[in-house]
């Protein structure tokens, strides 16, 4: 019984130390997404609160915290408040089958734990798409929730888009899927070890250079997707300011109006991990082992993994920020026919070239 | 320990479905639905069949519901009790699954009880994944290929629908 209190402790801590990392994430993001595009519009951003603005999330949380709630007239008092959370929770529940760093064990107390892997299902990617699916609830709910028409407006065009775009994403991983016969994404980390050219998104044979399973194309769509499916900018339709206020959040305020922003975020972070983990080899540094590892310190070699799959993520989440600063919003029209009548048959013929090439030339 | 997660799997997915048809408002019901769905997923995960409760998520809960939601919302259907009364005909369906499983929990004696082909562990070791791969592209072959021939029927009929005003308009002009 001590073994399994044991167990469920380490879990536990696991469990808070990533919560805590992705919640400080989102608080760095807010901030760095402002400063990015500030820079990029040559202005400097936020500048008031602490050197260089630096406490502004801090600032922003607590006027957020403290401020009055707001129940509009004629809405739905259970699901308005159902809303948030049906958007947060499986914002945040993805990042349980995220491998953060090399698949190592750890002995502590006589058991055996792997400190950057929380969960390694079999089924890994299946239950990020799952709950990925899930999220477009909240946003739904909450449209319908406020009794008003800019939300009800901005909810329905989110259910549209996040089926649409849904589809894409997980045709494109499909690809990634026959190339490394696994669902898990640590069996697909380690798949793509040993330098770049072994990243699905080149695609080379464990025993070649040439890029001959190359997934490049599946990668642009499962990019394309992912920021199409978080709602963010250029295909912000559900929250197009100009024509529907704030879409469905119009009517939230205070911590409510906080949950959906975070949610957001967090969606922001769990798809830019999962891009990295099947298209840019996760935690592998683009060459083969690791620094550390030649240098003798191979006890120590997580560290730069870690730091590569970080530097990773953080590069999708600027290019988040970039296409903001870069991109006009689509209309809704293009916005649907880009989906069906572009991303979809690329990501279908990119399964069909994978399966082919994966048939006559096996890894 | 599998029998209390059974159990609160199976009341909870009875609860739901009264649920569903129980209340007024069809956003609520949508909603009962979706906790149906997960209870159900759960009910496969206790089964080893993670595959298919990840499936049975994306599927139902993700895709189907959130276009019955959509419908429901578009058509602002509020506290429509027309379809509450429709109560002899859902009588005389559920009458006769009653009946079938009186007769079906009666005759469990008489017939020689179903002999899984594939053990557990087999399962375990080639991952779910893979086993229901091998099984649905060579013994289950057949229903596979009928079952997409259906979607491709439906899809066909999907678009006639879609363009039948194109094609009146080519026509009459």
């Amino acid at each position: 019984m001590t073994e399994l209190s044991l167990r469920l402790a380490v879990s536990l801590a696991q469990i808070v130390a990533v919560m805590g990392i992705v919640m400080l994430t989102v608080m760095i993001l807010t901030l760095a997404e402002r400063k990015v595009l500030g820079w990029m519009q040559d202005r400097m951003g936020p500048m008031e609160v602490g050197p260089y603005g630096i406490l502004q999330p801090i600032a922003d949380g607590l006027k957020l915290f403290f401020k009055e709630d707001i129940v509009p007239a004629g809405a739905n008092k259970a699901m308005f408040t159902l809303a948030p959370i049906l958007a947060m929770v499986p914002a945040m529940i993805g990042f349980a089958v995220i491998p953060f760093g090399p698949n190592v064990t750890v002995n502590i107390f006589g058991i055996t734990i792997k400190p950057f892997v929380i969960s390694d299902i079999n089924i890994g990617v299946l239950y990020i798409l799952a709950f990925a699916s899930i999220g477009a609830y909240g946003i739904i709910l909450g449209g319908w929730s406020s009794n008003s028409k800019y939300s009800l407006l901005g909810g329905l065009r989110s259910a549209a888009q996040v089926i649409s775009y849904e589809l894409n994403v997980g045709l494109a991983i499909v690809g990634v899927l026959l190339l490394s016969g696994s669902l898990s994404l640590v069996t697909i980390t380690q798949a793509q070890a040993g330098g770049f050219w072994h990243w699905f998104i080149w695609g080379a044979r464990p025993d070649g250079f040439f890029p001959i399973h190359t997934q490049i194309f599946a990668f642009v769509v499962f990019v394309i997707s992912a920021v199409a499916e978080t709602n963010r900018v250029p295909f912000d339709l559900p929250e197009a300011e100009s024509e529907l206020v704030a879409g469905f959040f119009t009517e939230y305020s205070g911590m409510r109006f906080a949950f959906f922003f975070i949610a957001e975020y967090a969606n922001m972070v769990l798809v830019s991990c999962v891009a990295a983990s099947l298209f840019l080899g996760g935690w592998n540094a683009p060459y083969p082992g690791t620094i550390l590892g030649y240098a003798g310190l191979e006890q120590l070699a997580w560290v730069e993994n870690v730091a590569w799959f970080t530097l990773k993520v953080y590069m999708f989440l600027f290019l988040f920020f970039w296409l903001r600063a870069t991109l006009p919003r689509l209309r809704y029209d293009q916005l649907m026919r880009f989906g069906w009548k572009v991303m979809l048959p690329i990501a279908l013929a990119n399964i069909v070239v994978t399966a082919i090439t994966a048939y006559f030339f096996p890894r | 320990m599998e029998q209390i997660f059974f159990f609160y799997f199976a009341f909870v997915i009875a609860a739901t479905s009264v649920l569903v048809i129980a209340m007024r408002n069809p956003v609520y019901s949508a909603l009962a639905l979706l906790i149906m769905f997960f209870h159900v997923a759960g009910l496969y995960v206790t089964l080893h069949a993670e595959f298919l409760a990840a499936v049975q998520i994306i599927v139902y809960a993700g895709a189907i519901l959130v276009l019955y939601l959509f419908v429901v919302m578009l058509l602002n259907l509020k506290q429509d009790d027309r379809y509450h009364r429709q109560w002899p005909m859902a009588a005389g369906v559920g009458m006769m699954l009653f009946v079938e499983a009186i007769i079906l929990t009666g005759m469990k004696g008489w017939t020689a009880p179903l002999v899984p082909t594939g053990s557990e562990t087999t399962v375990e070791e080639a991952g779910n994944t893979e086993v229901i791969g091998d099984v649905l592209y060579s013994t289950y072959l057949f229903p596979f290929e009928v079952a997409s021939l259906i979607l491709l029927v439906a899809m066909i009929g999907a678009i006639i629908l879609a363009k039948k005003d194109l094609l009146e308009v080519h026509s009459n002009g």
